[in-house]
């Protein structure tokens, strides 16, 4: 990878991560987000947090598919861009939704599984936006590496309360769930090994 | 100062002066439905509870005539915002969609347990003494919304096909027209849309069946041309553009107790303690205003059901 190229690959993420937001201030400003705002707001929030999500977890399955290593750069912003979108997501719920009745709140997190492990997906990524701090990260130092594993099962949290939202399966958090599984299976050491000798006979 | 929005208002100013005149009809509704009388079916069935006196003017007990009306839910968000499954999942694209939905002719067939089977043209059914109901429909989705329906007890419909000895459920079904449903090809249901209801439950003075809102006739996204509407349960008891009721002797199968049978009962009695499996039913965002308000337990009805149910232990018939 060229230095052009992942400049350009750069800036692309930036644009395409900040766009969706740009998009959807555009719709509330022209009152199109329908009769529910609060509901579309919060749902695309989320569904921008999953998809980013996803996408941090791409350069790692590039490096261990094709054997690139330059894009690894890029699963800090699309991390830091997840945890942003997640972070907007619990706040539209939070403050627009619930407008901070904590009583409600309570109420709300604690009878629903849904939301249960939508607050146990938040919280595992606000533990690692905020030890992706590049001095903390470096005072952190092996362990890192192991507390930033955590994005898996935080990724299925979000996945789960995807799917927990609709009263019947839909195809779009399936098939997210689809990706994930795949971003994950090339992660197993064996099948990473198995790729890693594909590639060499190539 | 609390900000009101002039959507919020129009619909109603305009609709209130309708009203005048539907309600006068409604007087008219209230005295014959004073002297019917629910017909003795079976052991099961207890008869629906009496009518409780109308106050001059309305059709209705004013507690449940009078209590939303300041807030009503704006004519285009109850048009707007629909879940009708044979057209589509999205709840903002089935107004749309069902632009341009055939409902005449129309029949439904009533049958099954009964000593007088038929099968009712549109003309039959507008032909029952319309009046207005309104009632806060409450989804299972956590949202609700107060409506208007035009429309008449479904024990009316009942008393007049004579439900039998044995009859103790009444099964509804909605049409199944793969020509005009692009739903219809998405599996997340059996088509056709099932539901059911217990007789006597059936027979009770709030459920009607509505063939319009706001004054006007049902739009095809609210189930026109005819649907159910059972207030104090959640909206997907309230089956749409129904075709075919039948009286029976078994607890119906219900399209979405088939789908997921331990997250959707038969009897679906909106409870705020009684949580989904995956979501909490203890509040419910009302649409229209951006605001949510705590679930009551049977949406409201408490008064006039929870009859209905003495002695159930609601949690495990949820």
């Amino acid at each position: 990878m060229s230095g052009k190229t992942v400049h350009r690959v750069a800036l692309g993420i930036h644009v395409g991560a900040w766009a969706p937001l740009g998009a959807l201030a555009w719709m509330a400003w022209q009152g199109h987000l329908g009769p529910v705002p609060v509901a579309v707001v919060t749902r695309l929030l989320g569904r921008y947090a999953l998809t980013l999500l996803l996408l941090s977890l791409v350069p790692t399955a590039i490096r261990i598919v094709f054997g690139v290593t330059a894009t690894a750069r890029f699963r800090r912003p699309l991390g830091l861009y997840a945890f942003f979108y997640a972070l907007l997501h619990v706040m539209a719920f939070v403050w627009l939704d619930y407008r901070l009745a904590l009583d409600l709140l309570i109420v709300a997190v604690f009878q629903s599984r849904r939301e249960l492990v939508g607050l146990a997906a938040f919280a595992i990524l606000t533990v690692l936006a905020v030890t992706s701090i590049p001095s903390l990260a470096k005072r952190l130092g092996r362990p890192w590496k192991r507390i930033h594993r955590s994005v898996y099962p935080a990724a299925f949290f979000v996945v789960l309360h995807a799917i927990w939202n609709y009263k019947e399966l839909r195809s779009w958090p399936l098939f997210a769930g689809a990706v994930l599984l795949l971003l994950l299976i090339v992660r197993i050491p064996p099948v990473t090994s198995l790729l890693r000798r594909w590639r060499r006979s190539e | 100062m609390k900000k009101i929005d002039s959507r919020e208002i129009t619909p109603e100013h305009v609709y209130l002066n309708r009203r005048q005149l539907i309600r006068g009809m409604g007087a008219l509704a209230a005295a014959s439905l004073l002297g019917g009388c629910a017909p003795q079916s079976g052991p099961e069935a207890t008869p629906s509870p009496p009518a409780p006196a109308a106050s001059p003017g309305t059709s209705m007990p004013t507690a449940v005539a009078e209590r939303f009306d300041a807030r009503l839910t704006p004519l285009e968000d109850v048009a707007g915002y629909n879940n009708f499954y044979e057209f589509t999942l999205s709840k903002t694209k089935v107004a749309e969609l069902a632009e341009d939905f055939e409902t005449s002719p129309w029949q439904i067939r009533v049958g099954g347990l009964v000593d007088n089977p038929m099968t009712l043209d549109l003309e039959d059914i507008m032909a029952f003494e319309q009046e207005e109901r309104i009632y806060r429909m409450r989804c299972v989705e956590a949202w609700s919304m107060v409506i208007p329906w035009r429309g008449f007890p479904l024990s009316a419909l009942l008393e007049r096909v004579e439900p039998s000895a044995e009859a103790q459920f009444v099964r509804f079904e909605t049409l199944e027209d793969r020509e005009q449903m692009p739903g219809l090809k998405s599996n997340v249901l059996d088509w056709p849309y099932v539901e059911g209801l217990r007789l006597d439950e059936a027979m009770h003075d709030l459920t009607i069946l509505a063939t319009g809102l706001y004054g006007r006739d049902l739009p095809p996204q609210n189930g026109a041309p005819v649907r159910l509407v059972v207030p104090w349960k959640y909206g997907f008891k309230s089956i749409k553009s129904i075709v075919k009721i039948e009286l029976v002797d078994e607890m119906p199968v219900s399209s979405w107790m088939e789908a997921a049978p331990n997250e959707y009962g038969f009897y679906a009695n909106v409870n705020p303690d009684v949580p989904h499996p995956r979501w909490s039913q203890a509040t419910e965002r009302v649409i229209g205003t951006g605001e949510r308000r705590k679930t009551e337990l049977f949406n409201g009805y408490e008064e006039e059901v929870a009859q209905l149910y003495e002695g159930m232990d609601l949690e495990e018939y949820f």
